[in-house]
């Protein structure tokens, strides 16, 4: 009888959690298998449910959707080059703080730290300014090379505790043995914090992907957008076709998704440890 | 190369590196380090120091001032914070009570509670400002088929909107601080529950005398993390409201931007500057805790 309850308290909870969770993303689901005619009907399902929404986005088949591939490459491309960057600059940054203990080390960490503190809302409007003195408005490299910036910070402050958790008499041996600081850190190094490495690549590759505000202040060619910014201008119209730009809302938001499960032990390990140590 | 060494000279005590070596392992660091500084250097200094000085003159603080959507954004800001944090961080606190229940079935709710935090913003976002549009939304078109009545027109009323750019925040952001906090309820020790209910102890008690000793800190620590976070969170207000109806449930995240939209600079950033006295202890807080 006791077990009885519980279980059923468990499911008080439970349920609702899954209608909150559920509702924005099923309505999301909805409109992209709804003919257009149906999809405003308030029905939870569609009487003929179609994939035709899907068969006007890849066939770029409106004018809102002329750059949907190419969008979709930007998305893409932008994303993994932050990933790949921001892995160099912060391993390279973590290696250097806490195997090499080279001096000003710990400055440089409290830097990062305050950086990453600075609400990325607060440092758009300077970010923007400034990327429009170096000419670079309207250049993908801007939001990249913003991306990178807001992501390097946690990155380097992950990669450090895990780096400071390796065992010191690895890098002694290494050292007495005569190794170069390189050979250590390709040798040693790198195959101990692959685990981190991953958390931290698949982070700022997120975080790149899913971003909003950098990609529409700093990009406004329709060529040159994300995804997620080419949804942005599509809603700002008024005859914009509802079912349409949620189907493609549904496709961008499907590869973080994916992603997020992929490597989903790696982060969940890697990126709430330090958190919850604090 | 390295076997021409034989292991057992190796000292058992570890000493600090030869004294010979430590410029270039000195240098090394020096050199790895540049890449990271570069980055500050150039897209975080710079652009704060130029953003500080555009905001240099008085009178754009006037201005400020003057503004009523100003005022109206610090206060929607202050209800942003104040409601939205503790909601938040208390269902968290909540919610982690229930999804370290091992069960399966709460293994696969706990895969998808993680959703709204895993994909973007704008679609999810959207998807949520059709539901609430008054005559195609599916809100309103479900309230009229049961109830006959129209529903309320959700975004064109600032309280309502705001509230609703509140609620986007929180389904949002819920999953990770979830996910936070049971990672600090699986950290106390199990034999401690065990032993309270032994002696008799009631949930609430266990929760009171255990489970909040044990999270206190981490819930502070989160709070202000939070804070720091909600501040600067532009799309739920944006990409839902867009600081409408009539620029009454802008936030400072979003008034900032308005404002370089208006190609008024000096505004934008004088309103960041305004927002720096809550930012800098919180951050000098957060610094203190995670540089140890």
């Amino acid at each position: 009888m006791r077990r009885v309850t519980t279980e059923a308290k468990l499911l008080l909870i439970g349920i609702p959690v899954f209608l909150w969770t559920m509702i924005p993303i099923y309505h999301l689901f909805l409109f992209s298998i709804s003919p257009k005619e149906s999809a405003f009907g308030g029905k939870l399902w569609p009487a003929t449910p179609t994939l035709r929404n899907f068969e006007i986005v890849f066939q770029q088949k409106h004018y809102f959707l002329n750059f949907f591939w190419q969008q979709l490459l930007n998305s893409l491309v932008i994303a993994v080059a932050v990933g790949v960057i921001t892995l160099v600059v912060a391993t390279a940054a973590a290696f250097a703080i806490s195997r090499l203990k080279v001096r000003g080390g710990r400055l440089v960490m409290n830097l990062a730290l305050f950086t990453y503190f600075i609400p990325a809302a607060f440092l758009a409007v300077p970010m923007y300014k400034t990327m429009s003195t170096y000419g670079l408005l309207n250049n993908q490299w801007a939001l990249i090379l913003a991306m990178v910036t807001i992501a390097a910070p946690y990155s380097i402050w992950v990669l450090k505790q895990a780096s400071d958790k390796l065992p010191w008499e690895l890098d002694e041996a290494a050292r007495i043995d005569g190794a170069s600081p390189m050979q250590l850190f390709r040798l040693v190094y790198l195959p101990l914090i692959t685990p981190s490495l991953v958390a931290v690549g698949t982070y700022a590759l997120l975080l790149a992907w899913n971003e909003y505000l950098y990609a529409f202040l700093l990009l406004s060619k329709e060529k040159d957008v994300t995804l997620g910014v080419a949804l942005g201008l599509f809603m700002a119209a008024d005859d914009s076709p509802w079912e349409l730009l949620m189907t493609t809302g549904l496709i961008y938001a499907l590869p973080p998704a994916a992603i997020y499960y992929a490597f989903k032990r790696y982060m969940v390990s890697g990126l709430t440890a330090g958190a919850v140590k604090s | 190369m390295s076997t021409l060494v034989a292991p057992e000279t190796v000292p058992t005590i570890p000493t600090r590196p030869v004294k010979k070596r430590l410029s270039t392992w000195q240098m090394w660091g020096l050199i790895l380090l540049i890449p990271y500084v570069f980055f500050f250097l150039v897209f975080v200094l710079f652009p704060v120091g130029y953003g500080l000085w555009l905001a240099r003159h008085p009178q754009s603080y006037v201005n400020l001032i003057n503004d009523p959507i100003f005022a109206k954004s610090v206060i929607n800001t202050l209800i942003f914070l104040l409601v939205g944090i503790n909601v938040k961080m208390m269902i968290a606190l909540f919610l982690s009570g229930f999804f370290v229940h091992t069960r399966t079935w709460i293994k696969w709710l706990s895969v998808l509670f993680i959703l709204p935090w895993a994909v973007p913003s704008i679609p999810t976002i959207l998807s949520v400002r059709f539901m609430l549009n008054p005559e195609w939304g599916i809100v309103n078109s479900l309230i009229f088929k049961f109830f006959g009545v129209d529903g309320p027109n959700w975004l064109n009323n600032q309280w309502i909107a705001l509230s609703m750019a509140i609620g986007v925040h929180i389904w949002k952001s819920l999953p990770f601080w979830t996910l936070i906090f049971v990672a600090g309820r699986l950290a106390i020790p199990g034999e401690m529950y065990e032993a309270a209910s032994v002696d008799g102890a009631s949930k609430w008690q266990q929760f009171r005398y255990i489970t909040w000793p044990s999270m206190r800190t981490l819930y502070l620590t989160s709070t202000l993390l939070s804070m720091i976070w909600t501040l600067g969170d532009f799309n739920s207000v944006y990409l839902l409201t867009g600081g409408g109806p009539a620029d009454l449930t802008h936030v400072l995240a979003t008034l900032g931007i308005r404002y370089l939209r208006l190609d008024q600079v000096d505004m934008a950033m004088a309103s960041i500057v305004c927002a720096l006295p809550l930012v800098l202890p919180l951050v000098y807080f957060m610094m203190k805790r995670l540089s140890k």
